[in-house]
């Protein structure tokens, strides 16, 4: 499904060449719930960007569903991030001046499916999250937990191949932490892949598979929540 | 086209969602769109009403007038027409419906009881009425017998009854006129000023009784006024009024005209080429205005597109193409500036009408199609000169610095 073959990212920082990601092999099945883990400075925001298609590796190969995305254009890009990826982010990154209800048929638009069709599949996906009863309220009348929802939905909503989510929980409140982790197992559990990106050991525990990295390697590729022969088919 | 009106729809949102701002960017749009509309709107109206008196003026016909050569009446060969062309025309020409010609006396001061006012004066035939399709207001216009037997009578128009001081119905008054008293018989309607200058100001006397004045010597200047029958068929009656006209003259082939045809329109033609001209200038000045106007578009777009630097990189991350958001940018200031124009349109129309009814006299303002077509596809093209800058920065964005941005 994902397969990172020697991926290497640099990129200039003022006059300093920064190696973000320095050679990384990665395979991702269908239907897995991976954290990426690591400090800051680690690379897990760079794999993430790449993961999610909205940068290219400086060198190495990525396929996704059997495309080679690598070297694909700008504009290729944002097709493929439109249907194969749901992001959601730490600070939410809702429009503000929408109401939920046109914030999770925005991605839609992108597809050219029309009006009515966007408004009841963004209705669908709401309510799907519990949020059915405020679609029509902007962001800032919403909770942090209720627009990580609204997000959620979003990300749903056109049916990605990947949920890529980059520390969701990271602006909320420990209670609501478990309620978005919740519910981001809980459609894990209706079989949709899951890439998580945190921090934090305690949530990435909670996630089958644990990928740690630490300057821009891959060092350790752990499957906590399944038995232990599985951590030997991670690396591709 | 799905696209197109998700990008128009979410132009409209931004613009609602800025009120004030979207209304003071496009301020610049709208005055100049307004002012224009209102000038080319007074103009306009001022052109349409002056080319009706011209139409009113010279009947719907041709006059004919003799036609001298600078080095001819430096010899003293001077041409005129003769009475007889009346007869010939007015037998021989088909497609006239009414002759009449008339000619000035010369002398201008009109007299009534101590006052004295300057008068434009001329001898016509009873059949003026018809031709030019005036008639009198009070009492009656000169009738044949007046002609016949030379009577001194006359019509006045409206301007000598105040320049006179004489009573509201001065039928029945006489005034004097190149030392003889004329008995007034009838006041003319009313047909205004141009550019100010009273129309109003003129004696008519019976022709025969003009020719006693200047003496049976004296050959008089003559202008024939023809109404012809068919409005449509003007330059066909025009060419068999030459032809009579060179017959009776007995030009000879190689020979020039001595007379001159010339139809109503020509001077109204005239007024519309200054009008055109004065339209043409104020082409020019709208030009500067949108320029200016869509400076000022660029400028907010240009902030806009900072502002929403994240915005942008959200809909990016969610499947947005650069074309999308160039589209997405572009209509937003195309939709500014034509809601700009359009307001100025509104805003324009609006004071030409109410300056025009301001001034007393002033013809209604008219706002030709031209001007609104040309101040939509303006302000429009100004968006979208202007917008191309700002929409073409938001696309070049790179979504993972514009998810960044604070």
């Amino acid at each position: 499904m994902i397969r990172l073959q020697g991926v290497t990212k640099q990129y200039q920082m003022g006059d300093q060449a920064v190696h973000a990601l320095q050679g990384v092999d990665l395979h991702i099945r269908s239907n897995e719930l991976v954290a990426f883990i690591g400090a800051s400075g680690s690379g897990k925001s760079t794999m993430m960007n790449i993961v999610g298609c909205l940068d290219r590796p400086s060198s190495g190969a990525y396929w996704l569903n059997g495309r080679e995305v690598a070297t694909m254009s700008g504009d290729e890009l944002a097709l493929v991030r439109n249907q194969e990826i749901g992001f959601i982010f730490q600070s939410f990154h809702l429009l503000p001046r929408a109401s939920a209800l046109d914030n999770v048929a925005q991605p839609l638009i992108y597809r050219g499916i029309k009006l009515r069709e966007r408004l009841a599949l963004a209705e669908q996906a709401l309510q799907r999250v519990g949020l059915g009863a405020r679609m029509h309220h902007r962001p800032n009348e919403l909770s942090g937990g209720q627009r990580q929802r609204v997000a959620i939905a979003r990300a749903l909503v056109g049916k990605p191949s990947i949920l890529l989510a980059d520390e969701p929980t990271g602006n909320l409140d420990s209670s609501t932490s478990l309620e978005i982790l919740a519910l981001i197992k809980e459609v894990h559990a209706g079989g949709q892949t899951v890439v998580m990106v945190t921090h934090e050991p305690e949530i990435a525990e909670q996630c089958q598979r644990v990928v740690r990295l630490r300057d821009g390697r891959i060092i350790s590729d752990t499957m906590p929540g399944t038995p232990a022969p599985a951590a030997a088919g991670s690396a591709a | 086209m799905n696209l197109f009106l998700e990008s128009v729809r979410s132009a409209l949102a931004s613009i609602r969602a800025h009120r004030l701002r979207s209304f003071l960017t496009s301020l610049g749009i709208i005055i100049g769109v307004a002012s224009v509309i209102t000038v080319i709107s007074l103009i306009q109206g001022l052109s349409k009403s002056v080319s009706d008196q011209f139409t009113g003026l010279g009947g719907n016909g041709l006059t004919i007038t003799a036609h001298n050569e600078y080095k001819d009446v430096m010899r003293g060969k001077i041409n005129y027409l003769r009475f007889e062309d009346v007869e010939q025309l007015r037998v021989r020409t088909e497609g006239i419906r009414e002759l009449s010609p008339m000619f000035n006396p010369g002398l201008s001061e009109v007299r009534f009881t101590g006052m004295s006012a300057t008068a434009q004066v001329f001898a016509t035939s009873a059949s003026y009425q018809e031709v030019d399709q005036r008639y009198a207001r009070l009492g009656r216009f000169i009738s044949d017998s007046d002609d016949a037997s030379a009577r001194r009578v006359a019509v006045i128009g409206e301007k000598l009854i105040e320049d006179l001081h004489l009573p509201q119905n001065p039928v029945g008054q006489f005034i004097r006129y190149a030392n003889e008293w004329f008995k007034i018989v009838g006041v003319m309607e009313k047909r205004g000023e141009i550019f100010g200058m009273s129309q109003d100001n003129y004696l008519i006397i019976p022709f025969k009784t003009g020719q006693s004045i200047i003496g049976n010597n004296t050959k008089p200047n003559l202008r024939i006024s023809v109404a012809v029958r068919d409005l449509s068929r003007l330059e066909e009656t025009r060419s068999r009024i030459r032809g009579v006209m060179r017959q009776a003259h007995r030009l000879k082939p190689e020979e020039r005209d001595d007379f001159e045809i010339e139809s109503a329109d020509q001077l109204s033609k005239t007024f519309d080429s200054l009008s055109n001209t004065v339209t043409l200038v104020m082409g020019g000045v709208v030009g500067i205005a949108l320029l200016v106007g869509g400076i000022g578009i660029m400028n907010i777009m240009l902030v806009s597109v900072k502002e929403r630097t994240r915005e942008i990189g959200i809909c990016k991350a969610i499947g947005a193409r650069s074309r999308d958001i160039l589209l997405q940018f572009l209509i937003e200031a195309v939709t500014l500036s034509l809601l700009g124009g359009l307001i100025g349109l509104a805003i324009g129309y609006g004071l030409g009408v109410g300056i025009a009814a301001m001034i007393p006299d002033f013809p209604p303002a008219v706002v030709p199609w031209w001007a609104v077509v040309l101040s939509v596809v303006f302000s429009g093209s100004v968006g979208v000169v202007f917008g191309v800058v700002p929409a073409s920065q938001a696309a070049r964005l790179d979504p993972i610095d514009a998810l960044r941005y604070e």
